[in-house]
């Protein structure tokens, strides 16, 4: 036993251990992914006879996409802490020699894995139901991709400071919500010229895409910069 | 040499109400001090201030030579906390619990597999290491707490109530595991008769987190011990 302070754990080990941690558990509890996907088809299915519409373009058909793929992020971002909390996860973590932000950095990615997991069933289904030509594969996924990273840190961090609270059901949407604003704004105008009914076009795609990054880099700055005190007591 | 634990006027407060009101002691390295108290006299709350769980709200408080709460990056990692809750995933199992816990302490490869293996058998659980955790009884759980505890061989162990949920063949595996080396102990405990045999000073906490009693564990009869957990004069 030496009298001086041990070595940080290395971050890339703890990152790995947590996240591993996170995928093993969704894996045998199902708890969060399945619960996504069904609530998104459900919403296409109610869009589908609601609309009463065999195709859509354009803005609706971006605008049907991102609001079923918001609020099914949302389901998720509720849980992402839960086992944390009510297993004591939070203080075995307190009292680990890491830095506390891989917490942050392996929650947003493990809810990132989940957003991409949703959208590889979703988006084909939203693809059968609604449109009638297929979309530009490549530019819809750098949207799907960017907006992710944004949900999932935003979420990572909202997830974080409302796990503590009974009323955490009714705080991840209400507070999450209205940040992600302008992040929706941007991904649906990202993705509305790629499902226009003639074919794609890439007017101020590139912008979109510059905001959603931008969108992406305050909030995972935001995230790494105040998680640290979000864990103190 | 530094004392491993020195309070001086520790105080901590939630909301209005104090729980530790104006704690002072000194435990050198090596001793173990039992806590004492009724519930409700903060001996939870102390060992989690001891921990960096929990930031004292006044007062000094210094830990294996760290200032606290200002140098309690120093001491995460040499603590050893067994609390009330096992710290595990319920969905893991007891193994893959300890290697994540032993991941986070920059615990690797053979050398964490061995320790966990050699822990886990000192601990009696060994063929049911994997199992889920929620299929195992709470004295099981309470086992695997204790391997979790001792993982990242901590200089200081941080124990409540280390003994609860456990039988008579688990305490006394508990009271090897956790009473081997020269470790700097602090018990919370509810069974003085065997915990004042080992211990070197004792701190009796009274409501409201005020020590009325600070003393070599040699002083302190076992009926006075079992009245200061009762809350009654002795």
């Amino acid at each position: 036993m030496s009298a001086a302070s041990p070595p940080v754990t290395p971050s890339r080990d703890a990152f790995v251990a947590i996240l591993a941690k996170d995928l093993r558990s969704e894996l045998r509890t199902l708890r969060s992914l399945p619960v996504m996907v069904l609530f998104a088809v459900t919403t296409f299915v109610i869009f589908r006879f609601g609309l009463d519409r065999t195709s859509l373009s354009g803005s609706l058909a971006a605008g049907v996409l991102w609001a079923t793929l918001l609020f099914a992020a949302i389901l998720g971002t509720g849980r992402l802490f839960v086992a944390e909390r009510e297993e004591g996860g939070f203080d075995a973590i307190r009292l680990a020699p890491i830095d506390r932000t891989v917490l942050f950095a392996a929650k947003a990615t493990a809810l990132l894995v989940y957003l991409a997991a949703l959208e590889l069933v979703t988006v084909p289904v939203f693809a059968i139901f609604f449109l009638d030509s297929a979309a530009p594969l490549g530019p819809l996924c750098a949207v799907l991709a960017l907006a992710d990273v944004g949900l999932a840190a935003t979420g990572a961090l909202i997830s974080s400071m409302a796990v503590n609270s009974r009323a955490r059901d009714l705080l991840v949407p209400l507070v999450l919500l209205p940040l992600v604003v302008p992040l929706m704004i941007a991904a649906t105008a990202a993705t509305e010229p790629l499902l226009e009914a003639g074919g794609p076009a890439y007017d101020r795609f590139g912008l979109w895409l510059a905001v959603l990054g931008l969108y992406d880099l305050v909030f995972l700055l935001v995230g790494y910069a105040v998680f640290d005190f979000l864990l103190e007591d | 040499m530094t004392a491993a634990i020195q309070l001086d006027g520790l105080r901590r407060d939630f909301g209005e109400r104090p729980a530790l009101d104006g704690i002072s002691l000194r435990l050198e390295r090596g001793q173990t001090l039992l806590v004492l108290g009724p519930n409700g006299a903060g001996k939870t709350t102390l060992l989690r201030v001891l921990s960096t769980l929990l930031r004292p709200s006044g007062g000094r408080v210094a830990v294996l030579g760290c200032e606290l709460p200002g140098e309690s990056w120093r001491l995460r990692g040499r603590v050893g906390y067994l609390g009330h809750e096992p710290l595990l995933y319920r969905e893991l199992s007891g193994r893959e619990n300890l290697r994540f816990h032993a991941r986070l302490h920059g615990l690797r490869g053979d050398a964490a597999e061995r320790r966990i293996d050699s822990l886990l058998t000192d601990a009696g659980i060994a063929r049911r290491a994997d199992e889920r955790t929620d299929a195992l009884s709470a004295g099981m759980r309470r086992r695997l707490a204790i391997c979790r505890c001792l993982l990242h061989d901590p200089e200081l162990l941080l124990l409540d109530e280390p003994e609860s949920h456990l039988d008579s063949e688990g305490r006394e595996l508990a009271a090897a595991l956790l009473g081997a080396g020269e470790r700097t102990r602090v018990v919370v405990t509810h069974d003085p008769e065997r915990a004042l045999a080992g211990a070197g000073r004792v701190l009796v906490l009274s409501h409201g987190g005020v020590a009325v009693r600070e003393c070599a564990a040699a002083e302190l009869a076992t009926a006075e011990a079992r009245a200061a957990i009762a809350g009654v004069p002795a």
